[in-house]
């Protein structure tokens, strides 16, 4: 993957598209951090100087980091308490959702006392958003977020998602299937390795020769 | 530091409920104490003079076995990953992870010591130095067999490795772990020398051990 540039900004979402393969998920495993990146950079505006972009970002990758053993509870409250949290970069202090707010916002607050090894598929995915409520990051980096989950769940889904961008966060989702969300950018990869390839089908072109990949957060 | 108690406590239960495996280490540590005396025979004079050796090398071995789970277990449910993103210092991560490993695993292996010493007809003297110096020597083992369990995080079939790994760099600890356990007297130099040697260790597994996990598991995501 080559030649990759985008700007996404503030309270908007940028879907990244293209077939399988091609690098969606890599693309967000290096803005989160978890691949070194073979040269670019990415930078994120009006964050905290001393923290790098994975410091402010929520990866919710197709694991779901649920242990079994622990209680659907006893899971989320450890990722509140380990998470730090991260500054919007606009001053304003945001409330984060307590862990039974959470469980209830995604309806799987009946569920709070049983080993998160008995939920079931959709139920594991919506136990592990939760994470993304209980601490505020700005930055949500989201793979597949859709996958596993019923329509009803969906629909709850994207409107947190929704809430998140409303609300001055920045959201990059990898998926091929389409995402109902506002403020929304397109990011095409497509699967030609040569230079140039990769189209941004953004509205304003003007950034695709950017160097670097921003984001303002 | 709230998060690094909340850390602790989860590695700690997560280590102690079923399926943990806190509890197997103990199990084969005694298996490999009491095969000892039937391969040896019912010499007890020669038992007495191994006994610290015996003791010594099924507590190695007892935790490296439960070590390939530290970071691979994370690493398959995805826990691993938003460790690394979290914020927090991977360094300390790993510190606390290995300190919570120890209390669940490790002390046992010392608390157990004095009971399986008998098995290999230790007198007093020698039962107090031997869990004395597995005390303060088997943190050092965990350290080390961390850093391992750092590099072999992403083979299947990383436990064997780990131990192909670990046990050779393990011999400094032994020779010191074992010769101060062997030693006359606890006031003694030849206790004390190689005892302040295994604490050296000690502290030098502390500060290497999780800079070199930590390291190994940042270029583990690939």
């Amino acid at each position: 993957m080559n030649h990759v540039d985008f700007e996404v900004g503030s309270g908007e979402a940028l879907i990244v598209q293209g077939p399988n393969g091609v690098g969606k998920s890599s693309l967000l495993r290096v803005i989160a951090g978890l691949v070194a990146k073979a040269k670019g950079t990415i930078e994120l505006e009006g964050g905290m100087p001393e923290r790098s972009v994975a410091e402010h970002s929520h990866y919710f990758g197709h694991l779901d980091a649920l242990k079994p053993l622990q209680s659907v509870l006893e899971n989320l409250s450890f990722w509140r308490s380990f998470f730090e949290a991260a500054d919007f970069g606009d001053g304003k202090v945001r409330e984060s959702m307590s862990e039974m707010e959470a469980l209830e916002t995604l309806g799987i607050a009946h569920t709070a006392t049983l080993p998160a090894g008995y939920l079931s598929a959709g139920q594991r995915r919506r136990l592990s958003v939760a994470r993304l409520l209980v601490v505020p990051r700005p930055v949500w980096l989201l793979d597949e977020p859709t996958s596993a989950l019923d329509k009803a769940s969906e629909e709850v889904l994207l409107g947190l998602i929704a809430d998140h961008i409303n609300a001055g966060g920045l959201v990059v989702a990898a998926t091929h299937l389409p995402l109902n969300l506002p403020n929304t950018r397109y990011l095409n990869l497509s699967p030609v390795t040569t230079e140039s390839e990769h189209m941004f089908a953004s509205d304003d072109l003007d950034d695709y020769f950017d160097e670097d990949e921003q984001g303002e957060g | 530091m709230n998060w690094m108690k909340c850390l602790f406590v989860r590695e700690y239960q997560l280590a102690n409920r079923v399926g943990g495996g806190a509890l197997i280490g103990v199990l084969f540590f005694l298996a490999v104490v009491t095969i000892f005396p039937f391969g040896v025979g019912p010499d007890m004079i020669l038992l007495a003079r191994i006994g610290a050796a015996i003791l010594w090398i099924g507590a190695l071995l007892a935790t490296l076995l439960g070590l390939d789970r530290l970071f691979q277990a994370d690493r398959e449910d995805g826990s691993l990953e938003l460790l690394v993103m979290s914020g927090r210092p991977l360094e300390l991560v790993v510190l606390v992870k290995c300190a919570a490993h120890w209390t669940a695993t490790g002390l046992p292996l010392v608390l157990a010591t004095p009971i399986l010493s008998l098995f290999v007809g230790l007198d007093f003297e020698s039962i107090v130095r031997v869990t004395l110096t597995l005390l303060v020597g088997a943190p050092a083992l965990t350290l080390l067999g961390a850093v391992g369990a750092g590099v072999t995080v992403s083979m299947r079939r990383g436990g064997v490795l780990l131990s192909i790994l670990v046990i050779p760099l393990a011999i400094p600890i032994l020779i010191f772990g074992v010769s101060a356990a062997m030693a006359g007297a606890i006031d003694s130099n030849n206790f004390l020398v190689p005892f302040m040697f295994l604490c050296a260790l000690t502290l030098f597994g502390l500060v290497v051990g999780p800079l070199a996990a930590a390291a190994a598991l940042r270029v583990s995501g690939d």
